[in-house]
C-alpha cells in the first residue's frame, strides 16, 4: 500500500515538475536572450487555460482547445512583446518588474471581464481518460502520465531546437553576446519577438494541460510563476539543462514533502499536531532548499556565464 | 551651501493635504474619510521603509510584503493572547500576549528586521534579477507558512477584537489613531531623510549608482546593504502593525506578493527615491483605488494602464513631473 | 634598491584556453614610478584589477607592505592603502564632484555606519575633499555631479578620489587617455609629484609621459613581462622594439 502511493506520488512531483519545466523554460529562454524578467509570464499560463476550455467547451474538443491555448498564448506574447517589452529591453530590472506587474493586472481584470468571475472546467479527454497500471500493483492517471510524456517530449525538442537549428543559432548566439548577432545580420527584433512568443506558446500549453486538473481562473498563473523563479534561479538564470534539473528538484521535493513531512512528524508529535507540523513546514520546503542551494552556489546549479 | 530642493514646497504640500483630510473629514462628518487618510499615511509608512532598500540602496525587493505581513501578524497573535489571557508560550520564559501598540511596535519592528537579517543574507549573496526572485520566494514561503499554521486563523485570516491601547490614548476615535499614524510617519520621513544626508545614506547611494566604485574606496557593499534592507524591513514592519490595527484583521493577503507588488507601486508612483515619493504614491494610489473603485469592480484594469503608461513615460513618478529631477549634494 | 612596497610574484589567470596573465611578477618600491606598457590586449588591466582585486588571480602572490593580500575583497585592499584609477572612469554619476571625492574621505576616517550627521554639513569630510579637488583642478566644479562633468574632468576627479584614500601605493589604469595634450601635460607634471607620498604602478599608452615620468618600465605582451628596467634600457632592448615599438616608432 505504501509503496504504491510512494510511486503515485513519485509521478504526481515528475509530472508537477514537468509543467514547472514548461514555465520555467519560457522563462529562462526570454531571460537569457533578451534580458528580462516577465511576471506577466504566469498570465500567459492562465491565458492558455482559459482558451483551451472556452474553446472546448465550444467544441466539444479538447484537441482543438488546446491548440486554441498554444494560439493564443502565442499570439498575446507577440503582441505583448511588440507593444511592452520591446521598450523594456534597455531599462532596468525595476522598469521591467513594475511593467510586467501591469500587465498581471490589465490581463488578470481583463479576464475576468471576458469570462466573469467563476472558475472555468475542462475535462480530460476521453482518449486518456482512466488509468494504466504499473508495476508493483500501482494504478496511475493516464492523463497525468501523458503530461509527463509531452513534458518530455518538449524538453527533447527544444533541446533539438537549440542545439540543432538555426533559430537556435541564434538563440545561442544571443545568449552569449547580442552585439554580435546583429553583426551577424540577424534580424534581432524578429528573433525577440519569436523567443517570446515561443516561450509564451510553453506557458499556455502548460497551462491548458493542467487546467484540465484543477479549475480554470484569474490568478492561477502567479503561485506556478514563482514557483518557476524558484526552478530557474536554483537551475541558474539562462540555463534551460537548469531549467530541467529545477523543475525536477522542484517538483518531487514540494510533492514527496508534503506527502511525507506529516506523516513523519506525526510519528514524533502525535497524529494531529504532527501533520499540522509537517504540513507547515512541508509548505516552506522547496524555499529551504532554495536557500540551501543559493548559501552553496549563489548563481544556481547550472549558471551560464555572464 | 544646502540649497532648496525644488519638492520642498511640494512635500510640505503633501504632508499638509494629508493632515487636512481627516480635519475635513470631521468638520463635514464623513469619518469615513478618516479611513481613507489612515490608510494613505500607513501604507505610505511601509512604502518609506521599502523606498530607503529600493530608492537610496537600488535593492528592488519584491518581497516587502513579508515584513508587512510579520508587522500585521504581530499585532494580531499578542493581541489575541492578551485577550484571551493564555501566555504566548511557557517554555523556557512564560511570555503572554500584550494590546499596548508600545509592546507590540517594538516586538513588530525587532521581528522584522531579524527575519529580514537572515534573509537578506542570503538574498544579498546575489544581486540584480535574482535578488528580485528570491526575495518573492522568502515573502511566499511565509505566506505559505502562515496559510498552513492554522492557529492563528490559516487561510481565514485572524481578527483583533478591539483596536490596541495607546497609553492615554482613546486609539478607538479614528481620528486619535490617525495622528497617531501620522506622527510615525513624519517620524519615519525625518529618519529617512537623515539616513539618507549620512554616511550611511552616502555609501548606500553610492552602492546603487557604482559598487565597484564603492568598493575601490574600501567600503564593502554587503554590510552597508545589509544594514538597509533590515531597516527598510523595520519601518514596513511597523507599518504593518498599524494595518493591523487599523482593519483590525490580519491576513495572509498581507503576505501576498501582490501587496509586495503594491508596495513597489507605491515607492514608483511617488517618485523613486524620494522623501515625499511614498506619501504621493500612498495617497495617489489610494485615492485611485477610493476614485475608481466607485466607478467599477474593475478597477485594478485602469490601475494596470496607468502605471503601464507611468513606466513608460513618465519615469520619474509624480514628483519627477513636479519638481524635476533628484538632486543631490 | 629600496624595499617593495608592492610585489607580484608568478601570477597567474586565464579565461579558458586564452592565458592573460602569464607567469607575472614585478615590484613597486617606494618613491619611484614604475611603467607598465604593452600593446592592446596584453593584459595591463587585468593585471591591475588582480592586484586591486576585482578579478581574482589563478595563482602566484600579491603582497603588499609585507603582507599576501592575494585573498582578499577589493573593499579591503583599499582600506589597506591601495588608491586606484580605473581605466575607463568608475564613478557615483548622481553625486557631485565633492560627493564622490567626499565617500573616499569617509572611507579613510573609518566607519560608515553613521546614519544620521549630515555629511554635507561635516567639514571633517567637506574640506578635505574640498582639498583633494583644488590639488587636481576641480575646486570651481565641485558642485557639479560626475555625470555632467567633460572626460578630462573625470579623470582628474579618479585621481583626487584615490588621493583622499591617502594611500600607500596608486594603480593609475590610463589616466592621462583622452586627455589632450595640455591636459596629458600638466598631469605628468602633477604625478611627477605624486610619487613623493606614495609610489605608482603606472599603465600608460602616452610614450612621452611614461618616458618622462617612469623610473621603471615593465613591458607586457602576451601577459607575460618579456623586459623590465630602466627606460634607456627599454628603449634600447632589441626584443622590445621587435615586440612592441616595431608598430609605434
Amino acid at each position: 500500500m505504501q509503496t504504491t502511493l510512494l510511486i503515485e506520488q513519485i509521478l504526481n512531483g515528475v509530472q508537477f515538475g514537468v509543467m514547472l519545466f514548461l514555465m520555467a523554460a519560457g522563462l529562462t529562454l526570454i531571460f537569457g536572450v533578451m534580458g528580462v524578467i516577465n511576471l506577466a509570464h504566469g498570465s500567459l499560463y492562465m491565458l492558455g487555460a482559459f482558451a483551451c476550455a472556452a474553446v472546448a467547451t465550444a467544441t466539444g474538443s479538447f484537441w482543438l482547445g488546446l491548440m486554441a491555448s498554444l494560439a493564443a498564448a502565442a499570439a498575446a506574447g507577440a503582441i505583448v512583446e511588440l507593444l511592452v517589452i520591446r521598450r523594456l529591453y534597455d531599462r532596468d530590472h525595476l522598469d521591467q518588474v513594475l511593467a510586467t506587474f501591469a500587465l498581471i493586472l490589465i490581463f488578470s481584470e481583463g479576464t475576468r471581464w471576458l469570462f466573469g468571475s467563476f472558475p472555468l472546467y475542462l475535462n480530460i479527454p476521453p482518449v486518456l481518460s482512466g488509468a494504466v497500471d504499473l508495476p508493483a500493483g500501482a494504478r496511475y492517471q493516464l492523463y497525468r502520465l501523458a503530461i509527463i510524456l509531452v513534458g518530455i517530449a518538449v524538453a527533447i525538442g527544444l533541446y533539438l531546437l537549440i542545439s540543432k537549428t538555426r533559430l537556435g543559432m541564434r538563440i545561442r548566439a544571443g545568449q552569449s553576446d547580442r552585439e554580435m548577432i546583429a553583426a551577424l545580420g540577424v534580424d534581432i527584433r524578429t528573433l525577440y519577438t519569436v523567443v517570446f512568443a515561443l516561450g509564451a506558446a510553453l506557458a499556455g500549453l502548460a497551462g491548458a494541460m493542467v487546467g484540465a486538473l484543477q479549475s480554470v481562473q484569474v490568478g492561477m498563473g502567479e503561485p506556478v510563476l514563482i514557483l518557476a523563479f524558484v526552478v530557474i534561479v536554483i537551475g541558474g538564470i539562462g540555463s534551460i539543462k537548469g531549467a530541467l534539473v529545477g523543475a525536477a528538484l522542484v517538483g518531487l521535493v514540494d510533492t514527496l514533502g508534503r506527502f511525507l513531512l506529516p506523516q513523519f512528524f506525526a510519528l514524533f508529535l502525535g497524529p494531529s499536531q504532527g501533520t499540522t507540523v509537517g504540513a507547515a513546514l512541508a509548505s516552506m520546503l522547496i524555499y529551504i532548499v532554495m536557500a540551501l542551494i543559493l548559501a552553496v552556489r549563489p548563481r544556481g546549479l547550472f549558471a551560464a556565464s555572464t | 551651501m544646502k540649497r532648496m530642493r525644488a519638492e520642498t514646497p511640494i512635500n510640505f504640500l503633501l504632508a499638509g493635504l494629508l493632515l487636512l483630510v481627516p480635519l475635513a473629514a470631521l468638520a463635514l462628518e464623513e469619518p469615513f474619510y478618516i479611513t481613507l487618510a489612515t490608510r494613505m499615511a500607513i501604507l505610505a509608512l511601509a512604502a518609506v521603509g521599502l523606498n530607503l532598500a529600493l530608492g537610496l540602496g537600488g535593492l528592488v525587493s519584491f518581497g516587502h510584503a513579508a515584513f508587512f505581513g510579520i508587522g500585521g501578524y504581530t499585532a494580531g497573535i499578542l493581541s489575541t493572547h492578551a485577550s484571551n489571557a493564555q501566555p504566548l508560550m511557557t517554555w523556557p520564559i512564560e511570555i503572554g500576549g500584550s494590546d499596548n501598540m508600545l509592546v507590540i511596535w517594538p516586538v513588530a519592528v525587532v521581528l522584522s528586521g531579524l527575519v529580514a537579517l537572515v534573509t537578506g543574507a542570503i538574498s544579498l549573496r546575489t544581486s540584480g534579477v535574482y535578488f528580485i526572485m528570491i526575495t518573492l520566494a522568502f515573502a511566499q514561503m511565509i505566506y505559505y507558512f502562515a496559510t498552513s499554521w492554522p492557529a492563528y486563523g490559516g487561510e481565514d485570516g485572524l481578527s483583533l477584537g478591539l483596536r490596541n491601547a495607546f497609553p492615554g490614548i482613546n486609539t478607538a476615535l479614528p481620528l486619535n489613531f490617525f495622528l497617531i499614524c501620522y506622527a510615525l510617519l513624519i517620524a519615519a520621513l525625518y529618519l529617512f531623510a537623515r539616513i539618507r544626508d549620512s554616511r550611511f545614506g552616502t555609501a548606500l547611494q553610492a552602492a546603487r549608482q557604482n559598487q565597484v566604485r564603492l568598493a575601490a574606496v574600501g567600503i564593502s557593499p554587503f554590510p552597508i546593504r545589509l544594514a538597509a534592507f533590515v531597516l527598510s524591513a523595520m519601518m514596513t514592519g511597523l507599518a504593518g502593525s498599524l494595518f493591523a490595527d487599523l482593519n483590525r484583521f490580519v491576513s495572509p493577503s498581507m503576505l501576498s506578493w501582490q501587496m509586495s507588488g503594491e508596495l513597489i507601486v507605491l515607492v514608483i508612483l511617488g517618485g523613486t527615491g524620494r522623501l515625499f515619493g511614498p506619501v504621493a504614491g500612498a495617497m495617489l494610489f489610494v485615492l485611485f483605488e477610493f476614485i475608481l473603485g466607485g466607478f467599477t469592480e474593475r478597477w485594478q484594469l485602469f490601475l494596470g494602464l496607468i502605471l503601464l503608461g507611468v513606466v513608460l513615460f513618465a519615469r520619474g513618478g509624480l514628483l519627477g513631473l513636479l519638481a524635476g529631477k533628484v538632486r543631490h549634494g | 634598491m629600496a624595499e617593495a612596497i608592492l610585489s607580484v610574484r608568478n601570477l597567474r589567470k586565464s579565461y579558458g584556453a586564452l592565458t592573460v596573465t602569464d607567469g607575472v611578477s614585478l615590484d613597486l618600491c617606494a618613491g619611484e614610478i614604475h611603467a607598465l606598457i604593452g600593446p592592446n590586449g596584453a593584459g595591463k588591466t587585468t593585471l591591475i584589477h588582480q592586484i586591486a582585486g576585482t578579478v581574482k588571480q589563478d595563482g602566484g602572490t600579491i603582497a603588499f607592505l609585507g603582507r599576501d593580500i592575494g585573498g582578499l575583497g577589493v573593499a579591503e585592499r583599499a582600506r589597506l592603502g591601495l588608491g586606484r584609477s580605473f581605466q575607463i572612469s568608475s564613478l557615483a554619476p548622481e553625486f557631485s564632484a565633492l560627493r564622490n571625492v567626499m565617500l573616499a574621505v569617509q572611507s579613510q576616517q573609518g566607519s560608515s555606519f553613521h546614519a544620521f550627521r549630515p555629511v554635507m554639513r561635516d567639514p571633517s569630510l567637506t574640506e578635505p575633499a574640498l582639498n583633494m579637488l583644488e590639488r587636481v583642478g576641480l575646486a570651481g566644479r565641485a558642485h557639479v555631479t560626475a555625470a555632467e562633468l567633460s572626460h578630462g574632468e573625470r579623470r582628474r576627479l579618479e585621481i583626487a578620489i584615490a588621493l583622499a584614500l591617502c594611500p600607500r601605493a596608486f594603480l593609475f589604469d590610463e589616466p592621462m587617455a583622452g586627455m589632450g595634450p595640455e591636459g596629458s601635460k600638466s598631469l605628468t607634471g602633477f604625478l611627477n609629484d605624486l610619487r613623493q607620498e606614495a609610489p605608482i604602478l603606472l599603465v600608460e599608452h602616452d610614450m612621452d609621459a611614461v618616458f618622462a615620468l617612469a623610473d621603471r618600465v615593465s613591458v607586457l605582451v602576451y601577459g607575460r613581462v618579456i623586459a623590465s628596467g630602466s627606460v634607456s634600457e627599454i628603449r634600447n632592448n632589441a626584443e622590445v622594439r621587435r615586440a612592441y615599438f616595431g608598430e609605434h616608432i
